[in-house]
């Protein structure tokens, strides 16, 4: 465990790019690094004309220059002093985070992987399920393809490292264990990661109001779901 | 109004100013990979600057014009012809209705832009009409265009269309193109990245002597770098952070990696340097096999320099507003 003082400090805020600075919070995947990158986003969202991006232990800040402007200091001068003023407020918002629970068909042709997971683990494939469902995760940033959710709060006894030879086609769904993160396919694409089972909701949309079911921040959770509820909620989402 | 492709080229794609927003969901901005020649194509027939445009990549397409346009092409510098005659770049062109637009193979530079007058129409997706080839987002599903696909035109935003036109026509003067063209040879200005210090001795002096050349493995995500392989002091492990267009990245080969207008949003390769904004468009016209140099720039100096071009720009472009109203 690291020291809670070095675990405190405040990030060190990096310039990127003319248009782009960095809050670094940390340099591992970490629960508690990760819940202060959301909280700095939370915090920061409100800033004009600034795009937070998290990621697992930094924060991105894409802004507009022409708007961070103030005569001829670069506009990233202007743009810290916001942030540090900013960061000394203090975060009561962790309360409107959402909790999305994910139906999930695990095994079978939805999880062509549990087997393999619960050999690793030396668990049966329905203390694995069990294991998944239990815990309590957190997005911790979107990446890969739109939609894709990094989630932290994997059981550490169902970490297993990737496969050695990547599927070329994931079915959009999936729902996958890679190293000590879950995650899931928001569409079909090539993958590394071990299948476990398969949601039968649409985690990207383009025709919904918000396309991402999913927010960085959010907590997900993950319910059980057997083959035949799983064709009824995949009729549903197909509607 | 539509137009036809009857050949796609070797990769053209509709691309506008991009899709900004929406990076915390995995979705990147995309757009124009030399956006200054996107927007002076968009201004020289007349439309607003956030109007879609065709990037076409080494060899242009071949497209027919069903009905009469007002039509330009900016960027690098490719043949370009209407049935027997000959067309100029960067200038405004009326093309007859029934026209077949030829665009040849790219003499210098990598990436050409055509623009038409009232704009190429699709639905915008979360806002913008650029194509991302990789999440597959944007306009004919986020693909580049093939032989048959047939593109819309919107209606001009301002000035008419020309009617009974009998031949090509193009308007007497052009911009100079000068000062928007890459001379292939320039160093590009490069600041130090975060993991700048965990190369080694020889690779630091490396990034900003050393000759690379643009791989063939480059696309709209990335340009690879080969010739001289970096390396890092010792191995690091990293934990995925956001990058941008112009972040420079080493993967465990040691051949540099500088993302594009299609950078993945999150990457996690150790980033020695990131490429001044205004040097982009000059990285995106070299072709594989092309020389790229860099030199160390600071901050101010890249902010300056982006401020300059940008108001460079900007003239230019309500210049052209100027002159396409009195023509």
């Amino acid at each position: 465990m690291p020291k809670p003082d070095a675990m405190w400090l405040p990030p060190s805020l990096e310039t990127l790019a003319e248009d782009a600075l960095l809050l670094r919070f940390g340099d591992r995947i970490d629960a508690a690094v990760n819940d202060r990158v959301h909280a700095a986003a939370r915090r920061l969202a409100s800033l004009p004309g600034v795009e937070c991006v998290p990621a697992y232990a930094s924060l991105l800040l894409r802004f507009e220059p022409a708007r961070w402007r103030r005569g001829d200091a670069a506009p990233h001068e202007h743009l810290r002093e916001a942030v540090a003023t900013a960061l000394r407020e203090s975060d009561d918002t962790e309360a409107a985070t959402r909790e999305v629970t994910v139906p999930v068909w695990y095994g079978a042709e939805a999880g062509p992987d549990l087997d393999d997971v619960a050999a690793h683990a030396r668990l049966t494939r329905e203390e694995v399920v069990a294991r998944h469902v239990a815990a309590s995760y957190r997005v911790a940033m979107l990446g890969f393809a739109p939609g894709f959710p990094y989630l932290l709060g994997l059981d550490p006894a169902l970490a297993m490292p990737r496969r050695t030879d990547p599927r070329l086609s994931v079915p959009a769904g999936s729902v996958a264990i890679g190293g000590s993160q879950t995650g899931i396919y928001p569409q079909a694409l090539p993958g590394g990661w071990h299948l476990i089972g398969r949601t039968p909701w649409r985690l990207f949309d383009l025709r919904a109001a918000e396309p991402s079911l999913l927010r960085p921040g959010d907590r997900v959770r993950f319910r059980a779901i057997d083959g035949t509820e799983y064709a009824r909620l995949a009729a549903r989402a197909d509607a | 109004m539509s137009v036809t492709v009857l050949k796609p080229g070797l990769l053209t794609s509709l691309q506008d100013g991009g899709r900004p927003g929406h990076a915390a969901l995995g979705i990147g901005r995309a757009g124009a990979m030399d956006e200054p020649a996107r927007r002076l194509a968009n201004a020289l027939v007349g439309n607003e600057e956030h109007e879609a445009a065709l990037e076409f990549t080494l060899l242009g397409p071949t497209l027919r014009f069903e009905r009469a346009a007002v039509i330009a092409l900016t960027g690098g510098e490719c043949g370009a012809r209407a049935g027997d005659w000959p067309l100029p770049l960067w200038t405004c062109c009326l093309l007859p209705a029934g026209s077949v637009l030829q665009l040849g193979g790219m003499r210098r530079g990598c990436r050409g832009y055509l623009a038409v007058r009232g704009g190429f129409d699709a639905p915008p997706v979360l806002g913008s009409r650029s194509t991302d080839l990789h999440a597959r987002l944007g306009p004919l599903d986020g693909r580049a265009l093939q032989a048959g696909d047939r593109l819309a035109v919107g209606p001009p935003s301002r000035g008419p269309s020309p009617r009974g036109l009998r031949a090509p026509h193009a308007l007497r003067w052009s911009l100079d193109p000068r000062p928007w063209l890459d001379d292939g040879e320039t160093p590009l200005a490069l600041l130090r990245g975060h993991h700048f210090d965990a190369l080694d001795d020889a690779s630091r002096q490396r990034l900003f002597t050393a000759r690379f050349t643009v791989s063939k493995d480059s696309n709209r995500t990335a340009s690879r770098l080969d010739g001289q392989r970096l390396a890092l002091r010792q191995p690091l492990e990293l934990v995925s952070e956001a990058t941008l267009p112009g972040t420079v990245q080493l993967p465990p080969s040691g051949q540099p990696i500088v993302l594009q207008a299609e950078a993945p949003v999150t990457g996690g390769y150790p980033r020695v340097g990131q490429l001044a904004a205004a040097d982009l468009p000059r990285l995106a016209q070299r072709r594989p096999g092309d020389a790229v140099c860099f030199r160390e720039c600071t901050l101010a100096e890249a902010v300056e320099r982006l401020a300059r071009r940008q108001q460079r720009l900007q003239r230019l472009l309500h210049h052209i507003a100027r002159r396409l109203e009195s023509a």
